[in-house]
């Protein structure tokens, strides 16, 4: 199958997207055959992927809010009037009204792939997570997963959308990984690549072999 | 169900109701994103955390009126958006601070010192913090907050053929600054 130039540029266009896995399935499915028959294609796709990486170095590196941002809500939130309840603040009625407003088909498919997805993330992460047993290594929330807690080497891992449960399993398997922390906010993990710290060039390379894995939507050191 | 695990739509509705814990949880979830945001706006850590909790306080008033068309991280971020850009507005000659200034600014580098870094990724993220507050503001939606096509255009207020062509022009300006400083990606 050929691709015109409009469905090219239209291809290219998404690539951003694709990256950050926020396509849906049919868009994401049509963007990997194009990639995989469009050298040229791929190549900017690899692009995209480094700017990805780096956007999101950067935004890490900017820190989190201080406590003085909760203290300071919460006075501001003490100084409103008095709430009432409303009927319309009721949770339950407030589901309902949600799930209510979707369309039977997009419910349906949202709930079949809301589930797998938790399915495959809890057993891939639970699992790993229980086996290392690493004293202190325990579940971070995502406002808090910025900081690197582990030791060696580690680096952050977005794992891509089309990624199964088997493959990631695999993945980390083959590599000798091992999950120390995550998701954050942006829904990367934190990986020990190496038991010590390795040299940079070294880290690199590593990094730069393993962004070759389909599994890994993108790859970041993480300090 | 424990508050740690709820939706953020279920938090919402507690919010709602006047639910503080409810209040504590959906803060502590999603205020680093939302504070990043913020300070790529206004620059300024301080004023981002003033902004922060300006926006959370809007959660707080408008819980009653979110209707779930959008994910809650979504109206969070149009919510944000919107406080810091009037923040900037107030106070236009507002100061950056040092810290957040070396954080996200990097330009007083000359060339040939960005090359001296032999690092590419650090010469993008100089490139990034060098591009217009239009061009970082979609970058940074769609790869670090990873907003869909319409996401963007809901938070942005712009049609979402519009956020293809901006985004295609903040990569494009992107690899011009890279280019300008000895590193030629080939494209566009």
């Amino acid at each position: 199958m050929s691709m015109t130039d409009e469905d090219r540029s239209e291809i290219e266009d998404l690539l951003p997207w694709h990256a950050a896995g926020t396509l849906g399935a049919a868009e994401a499915q049509r963007v990997e055959a194009a990639l995989a028959a469009d050298s040229e294609l791929a190549r900017r796709y690899a692009l995209v992927r480094e700017e990805l990486a780096q956007t999101i170095a950067l935004n890490e590196a900017l820190g989190a809010p201080s406590p003085r941002a909760l203290d300071t809500l919460l006075a501001k939130i003490d100084a409103e009037p008095v709430r009432r309840p409303l009927q319309a603040a009721d949770p339950l009625a407030r589901i309902g009204e949600f799930f209510a407003s979707l369309a039977p088909h997009t419910l349906a498919w949202g709930a079949a792939a809301a589930a797998l997805v938790l399915l495959l993330q809890a057993g891939v992460i639970g699992g790993f997570m229980l086996k290392e047993k690493t004293p202190g290594a325990g579940y971070q929330t995502a406002s808090e997963a910025s900081k690197p807690a582990a030791e060696g080497a580690t680096v952050f891992i977005r794992f891509a959308p089309q990624a199964n449960a088997a493959a990631i399993t695999q993945f980390l398997r083959a590599n000798k990984l091992t999950i120390a922390g995550g998701p954050s906010a942006g829904g990367l993990y934190l990986v020990r690549v190496a038991p010590a710290k390795l040299p940079p060039a070294d880290l690199q390379h590593l990094i730069d072999r393993l962004q070759q894995d389909k599994v890994v939507g993108f790859i970041v050191q993480s300090e | 169900m424990p508050i740690e695990t709820t939706s953020d739509e279920v938090l919402v509705g507690r919010i709602a109701g006047g639910d503080r814990r409810a209040m504590q949880a959906l803060f502590a979830r999603h205020r680093t994103p939302v504070f990043r945001f913020v300070v790529r706006i206004v620059r300024n850590e301080a004023a981002a955390e003033d902004v922060l909790s300006d926006v959370f306080l809007d959660v707080w008033r408008q819980a009653g009126t979110f209707e779930g068309r959008s994910s809650v991280s979504t109206w969070l971020l149009s919510i944000a958006r919107f406080k810091a850009l009037s923040a900037l507005r107030r106070k236009p000659e507002a100061e950056l601070d040092e810290d957040t200034a070396s954080a996200i600014e990097d330009q007083s580098d000359d060339p040939e010192i960005t090359l001296a870094k032999k690092d590419k990724g650090a010469a993008m993220r100089d490139c990034l913090n060098g591009l217009s507050a239009e061009h970082r503001e979609i970058i940074d939606l769609v790869y670090y907050h990873e907003k869909s096509v319409d996401e963007v255009a809901a938070i942005v207020g712009i049609p979402a053929a519009t956020v293809k062509t901006r985004m295609f022009y903040a990569r494009k300006k992107l690899s011009e600054l890279l280019k300008a400083r000895g590193i030629d990606r080939g494209w566009p």
